[in-house]
Parts: C-alpha cells; sequence; structure tokens
C-alpha cells in the first residue's frame, strides 16, 4: 500500500460501498476517549526533584500496597527501581554523566486516549469522565495485552500468583482520594513542588508559563502535551528528554485509532461476506459444476 | 539444562519415528519407545502445569514485565492459522460446491477442530485468570480486538462441533440428527467461513496497537490482510500434508489428483501473500531495516522467500504435482513460514525495542509440546474409532 493511501480507504475499496452504507456514521467515528472537558492533571517539574522518594512512600501507604520498603531511602537511590504490579510509581536517578543527572519519577501516564484500555477486551481497565485510568480486578482475565499495548510499558503483572494475579497500575489515587476532593497522596507529599496537581488546562498554561519565563533554563517542551495524542501527566525539564530516558519518537496520533480503524469495519464486512456468500452458495447449488480435474477422474 | 536434554530427547525420538513412519519403515519396538517418550512428556508436564497454577506464571515461565508476551502466543496464533484448513475446505465443498473435495472435509474439520483445542487449552495456561475466560462474552469492550477474537473463536469452535457432530452421530446410529445437521449445513458453513475470515485477520490486527514496538520489516496496517491470505495459503498445505500422511499411516487411499489441485491453490496463494509482503516493505521504503539487526532482515527472508515464494514456485510444477511426496516437502516449509511468521510478529520483531533478552523457559516449551501431541493422539483415536475417513476413495496412488 502506498504511503499516501490510509487503510480506511484502503477497505472502502475493498469491501465496497455496501459496506460504507451499512454502517451508522456515529458507530464508526466513535473513539477511545471516554474522559469530558478538562482532565486531572500532575505537572513535574524534573528541575525541582530532588529525588527523595517521598511520592513513593506516600503512594504505597494511600493506596495499601506492599512492596518492600528497602529501596526506598535516600542513600539507597543508585539503586534502580523498577514499577511492579505493587510498586505504582518509582524515582530513579538518570542521565549520562554527573552533571545532567536528575531524578525521573515514573507512573501511568493517564493517557487522554489510552491504548491500554482500548485493548482490554473486558473494561478491567477503564477511562473515567474526569480522566484517571482505573483498573478493576474482578473483571480482568490476566490476558496481559494492556502491558503490550501500552506505550510507556506501564502496567505490571503478578508473575508470582498461579491464579488470581493481578495488573498493577498508577490509579490516580482516583477512588481513595481525587473523588473525595483530594489531591494524589504522591502529589501532596512532595516537599518541592516538584508535583503539582491541577486541572490539565491550568497546568499547561502553567507550564507554558514556566517554560516562558526561564527559556534559558528549561527545554522547550512540554512532554505529554501532545505524545501519543496528550496525556493526563505533563513533564517539563532543563536537560533533553532523550537523555534522561523519555521516550521521544512517539507519534502524536493516538494509538487506539489505530485498531479502531479495522474494528469499526468488522460490522460492515461480516454483513458484505455473509450476503457473498450466500448468493454464492445458492447460485452454485442451482448449476451443475464442472470440475476443472474432472477429466483426470475418469479412471475412477 | 536437564530440562532442555529431557525435551530434545522427547522430540529427538518422536521425530525419529515419524521420519520413519513416513517412509514406510516403522522400527521394531517403535510405538513402544513413542509412547513411553510421549508418557514421560506428559508426566512432568502435570508438574510443569502444577507449578504454573500453584507457584505463578513466574515460576515457570520466562516471561517478565519487560517481556508480557511469551511464545505460548505465536505458537497459539500459529495454531489459529494451520487451523486454517477448516474454513478453507468447508467453503470449497459447501459453497463453491466443489464435491470432489468431500472426501477430505471430515479429517480436515476434525484437523481444525483439535487446531482450536489446542488454541483454547493453552489460552486456558497463558491468561493469568483462567477461571475468568468467559468475561468477554459477558463484560463487553467492543473497542478491543481481543474480545472480537474471543468472540469469534468461540462461536467458531461451535460451529466446527457442529461441521463435524455428523460423524458421531452415525458412529451412534441416530440418522435424524445426521441429516438435521445436514439441512442446515449451508447457513453453519457461511457462518463459519465469516467467523474465519474475521479472527483469522483480527490475530493480525491485534498487532496494530504497537507501532513503534514492532520492527518495521513487519509492522503494516496491512497486518490483518497478510494473516488472512497466509492462513489460507498454509490451510491448504496443511490439509495436503494431513491427507497424505492419514492415507499412509491409516492404510487409506488417496487421491493424488485432488493433493494436486489443493497444492495448486495453496501455491496461488503463497505466491500472493508473498507478493504483497514484498510491496509493501517496498512501498513503505524500510528495505533499508533489513540490516538492522541482521538477525531479523535474515529471518524476514526466511520467511518471505524461503516460506512462501519457494514453496510457492515448487508447488506450482508440474514435477511436484505429479509426486504427492514432493508437494508434501513443499508443504513443509510453507507451513515453517507461517509458524515462523506468528512468532516473529509476536516476539522476534518486539526484541529490538523492548530489549528484552527473553528466550523460553524449557517448561513453557515443554507444555505447548505437550499439548501438540495430546491433539495429534486424539486425532488418531478418531480416525481409528469414528468414520472420519470414507470407506473408501476412487483413486488408489
Ligand atoms: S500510560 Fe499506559 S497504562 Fe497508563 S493510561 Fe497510558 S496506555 Fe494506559
Ligand atoms: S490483563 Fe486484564 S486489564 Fe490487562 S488487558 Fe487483559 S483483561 Fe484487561
Amino acid at each position: 500500500m502506498a504511503p499516501g493511501v490510509s487503510r480506511r480507504s484502503f477497505l472502502k475499496g475493498a469491501v465496497g460501498a455496501a459496506a460504507a452504507a451499512a454502517l451508522p456514521k456515529t458507530f464508526a467515528h466513535a473513539e477511545g476517549r471516554v474522559s469530558k472537558g478538562d482532565v486531572f492533571s500532575v505537572l513535574v517539574d524534573l528541575s525541582r526533584c530532588i529525588g527523595c522518594r517521598s511520592c513513593m512512600r506516600a503512594c504505597q501507604r494511600a493506596n495499601d500496597l506492599n512492596a518492600p520498603q528497602e529501596w526506598m531511602d535516600i542513600d539507597h537511590l543508585d539503586r534502580r527501581l523498577d514499577l511492579t504490579y505493587n510498586q505504582w510509581t518509582v524515582v530513579n536517578r538518570e542521565g549520562i554523566e554527573p552533571s545532567i543527572l536528575r531524578h525521573v519519577k515514573r507512573q501511568c501516564m493517564h493517557c487522554l486516549e489510552p491504548a491500554c484500555v482500548s485493548v482490554c477486551p473486558v473494561a478491567a481497565l477503564a477511562q473515567t469522565e474526569q480522566g484517571p485510568v482505573i483498573y478493576r480486578e474482578s473483571r480482568c482475565i490476566g490476558c496481559r495485552y494492556c502491558m503490550v499495548a501500552c506505550p510507556f510499558e506501564v502496567p505490571r503483572f503478578e508473575w508470582n500468583n498461579g491464579l488470581t494475579p493481578v495488573i498493577g497500575k498508577c490509579q490516580f489515587c482516583a477512588q481513595e482520594r481525587l473523588f473525595k476532593g483530594l489531591p494524589p497522596g504522591c502529589s501532596e507529599a512532595c516537599p518541592t513542588g516538584a508535583l503539582k496537581f491541577g486541572k490539565r488546562s491550568d497546568l499547561l498554561f502553567e507550564a507554558k508559563t514556566r517554560l516562558g519565563s526561564h527559556p534559558e533554563k528549561y527545554v522547550d517542551h512540554i512532554f505529554g502535551e501532545e505524545e501519543i495524542g496528550g496525556t493526563s501527566w505533563l513533564y517539563i525539564s532543563d536537560v533533553p528528554f532523550e537523555k534522561l530516558g523519555f521516550k521521544t519518537n512517539l507519534p502524536k496520533r493516538p494509538l487506539p485509532s489505530l485498531t479502531w480503524d479495522v474494528v469499526s469495519w468488522i460490522p460492515g464486512i461480516a454483513a458484505v461476506l455473509a450476503s457473498l456468500f450466500g448468493v454464492l452458495a445458492y447460485s452454485f447449488s442451482r448449476k451443475p459444476h464442472v470440475p476443472p480435474g474432472g477429466a483426470k477422474k475418469e479412471d475412477a | 539444562m536437564i530440562g532442555w536434554s529431557f525435551l530434545a530427547a522427547v522430540l529427538g525420538i518422536l521425530c525419529w519415528l515419524a521420519v520413519a513412519y513416513g517412509l514406510g519403515r516403522p522400527p521394531r519396538h517403535g510405538r513402544l519407545l513413542g509412547w513411553s517418550a510421549v508418557g514421560s512428556l506428559w508426566a512432568v508436564t502435570a508438574v510443569v502445569l502444577a507449578i504454573r497454577f500453584f507457584l505463578g506464571m513466574g515460576a515457570m515461565s520466562h516471561m517478565s514485565d519487560r517481556f508480557p508476551w511469551g511464545v505460548w502466543i505465536g505458537l497459539l496464533q500459529s495454531g489459529v492459522a494451520l487451523s486454517g484448513g477448516g474454513f478453507v475446505m468447508a467453503a470449497t465443498v459447501h459453497i463453491f460446491h466443489l464435491k470432489r473435495f468431500e472426501p477430505i472435509l471430515r479429517p480436515v474439520v476434525l484437523l481444525a477442530f483439535l487446531g482450536y483445542t489446542f488454541v483454547a487449552l493453552t489460552l486456558f495456561i497463558e491468561v493469568g485468570r483462567p477461571w475468568a475466560l468467559w468475561h468477554p462474552l459477558a463484560m463487553w469492550q467492543h473497542h478491543s480486538i481481543m474480545f472480537e477474537v474471543a468472540w469469534c473463536v468461540t462461536l467458531y469452535f461451535t460451529v466446527l462441533a457442529t461441521e463435524f457432530s455428523p460423524v458421531i452421530f452415525e458412529r451412534l446410529g441416530l440418522p435424524k440428527a445426521v441429516s438435521f445437521i445436514h439441512a442446515v449445513a449451508i447457513p453453519v458453513v457461511i457462518a463459519g467461513v465469516i467467523l474465519s475470515t474475521l479472527h483469522q485477520s483480527s490475530m493480525g490486527s491485534m498487532f496494530l496497537i504497537v507501532p513503534q514496538k514492532m520492527h518495521p520489516l513487519w509492522y503494516s496496517t496491512l497486518l490483518p490482510v497478510f494473516f488472512f491470505m497466509s492462513s489460507v495459503g498454509v490451510g491448504l498445505c496443511v490439509t495436503v500434508i494431513a491427507s497424505f500422511y492419514s492415507a499412509r499411516v491409516f492404510g487409506k487411499t488417496l487421491d493424488r489428483w485432488m493433493l494436486a489441485d489443493l497444492a495448486r491453490a495453496a501455491s496461488v496463494l503463497l505466491f500472493l501473500y508473498a507478493a504483497v509482503r514484498v510491496v509493501d516493505v517496498t512501498a513503505r521504503g524500510v528495505w533499508g531495516r533489513l540490516g538492522d539487526p541482521a538477525w531479523l532482515g535474515a529471518l524476514f527472508l526466511l520467511e518471505v522467500v524461503g516460506g512462501a515464494l519457494l514453496p510457492a514456485v515448487f508447488l506450482s510444477r508440474r514435477s511436484t504435482l505429479e509426486r504427492p511426496r514432493r508437494m508434501v516437502w513443499w508443504g513443509l516449509p510453507a507451513i515453517g513460514g507461517v509458524v515462523l511468521n506468528r512468532l516473529s510478529v509476536s516476539w522476534f520483531a518486539m526484541v529490538p525495542y523492548t530489549g528484552s533478552g527473553y528466550v523460553p523457559h524449557w517448561m513453557e516449551v515443554a507444555v505447548s509440546f505437550t499439548l501438540f501431541t495430546v491433539v495429534v493422539t486424539v486425532f488418531g483415536l478418531a480416525v481409528r474409532y469414528l468414520p472420519v475417513f470414507p470407506k473408501e476413495s476412487s483413486v488408489v496412488s
């Protein structure tokens, strides 16, 4: 397929106008986004983070997690931590030379159009109207498709549980705190103001103001503003993002649209195939068919 | 190490036996040897499964948060593709009314049914919460390709069971039930063909969500088309091979012209498939990534040239079509090509991005291999005790 030809138009050509007519417009254009209006958001200013890992401890407490705590002290900062099913955020020292070492907090980015939600077959991962992407254990089948789909590799699996493993990832403290009017545990615990909680549009404005008033300090990019359609968590930094382990080659196009382009055609394709095969089966059953290899079978 | 050697030994014995039987020279005590190899594999796998369900997948697989889908997904996908013969032959016989293929329809449908059993069993072990596998049927999320696959596969499983049920009813002596199934055959077959078309391609659509993770030689918006085309091609090859070996092993007769027609159809499909793959890579201008890394480029060539193009060329030649054994020989690389493709899409093509050194644990491989031997055993039993093959066939090869 030529680069200029989109799959949608390709399929249109392939299945014909009949399928197009069979699809209601609204259905074909439905998108993965559930959140309405301005979503909850956190602005992370990497230049302000001192790596105290208070947010990690607060996260463990706020969500009743029980990850081993011994690596959470400052003296263990050179020990790299990784997200796990019961450790939803980590702060690591990133960078290649001492002059550009920074502390980077990682957690679910709470994408505006989350790939994990769009692939989950049972809606165990779901986006709430205020933005946070939450996980509902009682629905999950443990297929781990969410882990494959997430562009930030956030969801984690409980590998040492045989029958009731869970997917673990940051819930934005949605049920426990946000919906009760409290800020997320991590941003409340941050002593330096590196984490700022608010509405996304306010924080975008804030980020732009900080970048604008200190252009000599900050990198001119707000990570999360446009990446894969935008995320609720926004990052600004005084060190280039690619040096801190951020994925800087992410497309701006939201990922769910890639599969939705195909999924939305399925009813049409099924309808066309059904009528096609129906007609074929009927017409072939009418005419006596002479097989091309029939002559060879004379000696039967 | 001990585990891998054990697996290699079992595999070696069985391959050697299979070749011996295929060539018509069953060794003395072959049966005993084969069954003790399979039996010990099953015993070991029982322990492996106990580990899986009591201690979790982490205890018996090398999957991890960095590489959440291991070799099982690729094999499961291969199982779906190789079972493609079921819908292809059902369409041929019942929709296109090419009745002369009817004698092989039953074994092929049985094979597809068992193939999907393999897939279902793998899934049962592969998902973290198998007891919740029914959830997609009740908890809908229609944006998900996985949701669509779950529905299609479940329904298609039912279709295959219906298509095969006359065999059981005949055996039980229930002519009424048989004629009822025959009366509803065409709609059932049409439903089956649609379901297969949808989920065969959806197996590829599942990976559309990872544009940044998959190597560009494989990632294409045409993945669903590739998966569908290759499943038809390889389904035909499996049909040829299965007919040949069943005839051999079970002493049935073989209609070699029918095999030739199937092989010719397979060659057309495989050729088209290889051509579309090449055009796709050219159109996206990613030939330059062939050497980056070189081992992936080599896999790509092996898959497209060795696993599709060459079989396509040779399966179309007269000299091949006149000798059933050669058709079988050129069907095998086609099967290998599709299996390699499924493994590449779900595993190898992700390696550079994820940077994970995932190599399956021997226990993962043992489980898959056990499921495979179970399927083969059940096929053998069914052929022996059920009227799967017609009593006599037209031409003796
Ligand atoms: S970062 Fe990953 S897990 Fe979080 S919402 Fe986005 S896709 Fe989902
Ligand atoms: S593992 Fe659970 S949460 Fe993730 S996609 Fe599968 S069902 Fe959804």
